[in-house]
């Protein structure tokens, strides 16, 4: 392992890669402002969102060339978080009250 | 897609029966675990949100041009960092101190918005003339202004109570969400300035000894995709007039 090579981005497409970031981040903010969007500024917000957050991960923090085994430790971390919010969020809308 | 190529070496005693470096992988179980702190403040806040019985509401104080700049001032300094890691591994010294101290100054920007935001939340007030003549001009009031109203003893609102931690339930779960984060990103800073200060000390910072400013770099990137989170959810979402809301 400690010969292995690792396959990381130029420093060009570190900076593409924080354009489309910014970009990102600048559709995020019109959109929020697009008032008859109503509801569905939800998903598209989320999307967008999750796209900023996978770019980071997969690019500036190498999960794309690392091993997958760092990815799995991330992810499970990631998901579990996920699953503690919704269920956070359920037991307080649907449980409350019901003790 | 074109790639750089650098070899990954490091004392054989880094690497355990894996194969993997044991501090990076402890560095991303750590990171994997913090997702799940920020993940139960995160979900704290959206239980709470809209069950503050008392102002100021996420839509009287939250200023999203300023916050989506600071959004985007922390976004560049994870490309700082990125590329001072690149500059790093290619020998480049200067390149790496540039970078460190961009990165640094950046992370620094970000919490002097943030000062800045507590700040302006904690000094939050309310001057309403007259609520009668609010009601005739616009037609009707923010939530917090006609609360304010409806509790008036007279005609004329006058608060300064701001929003602070123990105000409502919206600023506690704010604060201490936003805290948190801020607190991993000072974290973060100071970090970097160590690595930054060593860079000046022969032979701590080298292209063979990069792991260590690539366990900054991960902390530094996991504090931006946090913030990421917390943008979209709190800030964009907390604000946004849904139909019917």
């Amino acid at each position: 392992m400690s010969k292995e090579e690792i396959h990381h981005p130029t420093a060009k497409q570190y900076f593409r890669i924080a354009m489309v970031l910014s970009v990102i981040t600048a559709i995020e903010v019109a959109i929020f402002y697009l008032e008859f969007l109503g509801y569905w500024m939800v998903p598209i917000l989320v999307v967008l969102s999750t796209g900023k957050f996978a770019l980071v991960a997969m690019y500036y923090m190498h999960l794309r060339y690392d091993h997958k085994l760092f990815t799995y430790l991330f992810v499970t971390g990631v998901v579990l978080a996920t699953v503690v919010i919704f269920a956070i969020i359920s037991l307080f809308s649907f449980g409350i009250g019901r003790w | 897609m074109s790639t750089d190529v650098h070899n990954n070496t490091h004392e054989d005693h880094d690497y355990t029966t894996t194969g993997l470096n044991h501090r990076k992988m402890l560095m991303w179980a750590f990171l994997g675990s913090d997702c799940m702190f920020f993940g139960a403040l995160i979900a704290t806040y959206l239980v709470y949100q809209g069950k503050s019985l008392v102002g100021p509401y996420p839509i009287d104080v939250f200023d999203i041009p300023v916050t989506s700049v600071s959004t985007f001032v922390l976004l560049m300094s994870s490309m700082s960092m990125v590329l001072a890691y690149a500059a790093l591994t290619q020998n480049k010294i200067n390149g790496f101190r540039i970078w460190m101290a961009s990165t640094a100054i950046m992370g620094a920007t970000f919490i002097g918005f943030q000062v800045y935001e507590f700040s302006s939340f904690s000094t939050f007030h309310v001057d309403i003339e007259s609520c009668a003549e609010q009601k005739v001009k616009y037609g009707k009031f923010d939530d917090y202004e006609a609360e304010l109203c409806s509790n008036a003893k007279d005609d004329h609102v006058e608060t300064h109570d701001g929003l602070k931690p123990q105000t409502n339930l919206f600023g506690t779960t704010f604060y201490t969400l936003t805290g948190f984060h801020g607190a991993h990103v000072t974290l973060g800073i100071v970090w970097i300035l160590s690595l930054l200060f060593l860079s000046y000390k022969k032979g701590m910072i080298t292209p063979e000894r990069h792991l260590d400013v690539d366990l900054a770099a991960l902390y530094w990137h996991f504090v931006d995709v946090v913030w990421i989170v917390i943008f979209t959810v709190i800030y964009l979402f907390g604000v946004f007039p849904f139909p019917g809301s």
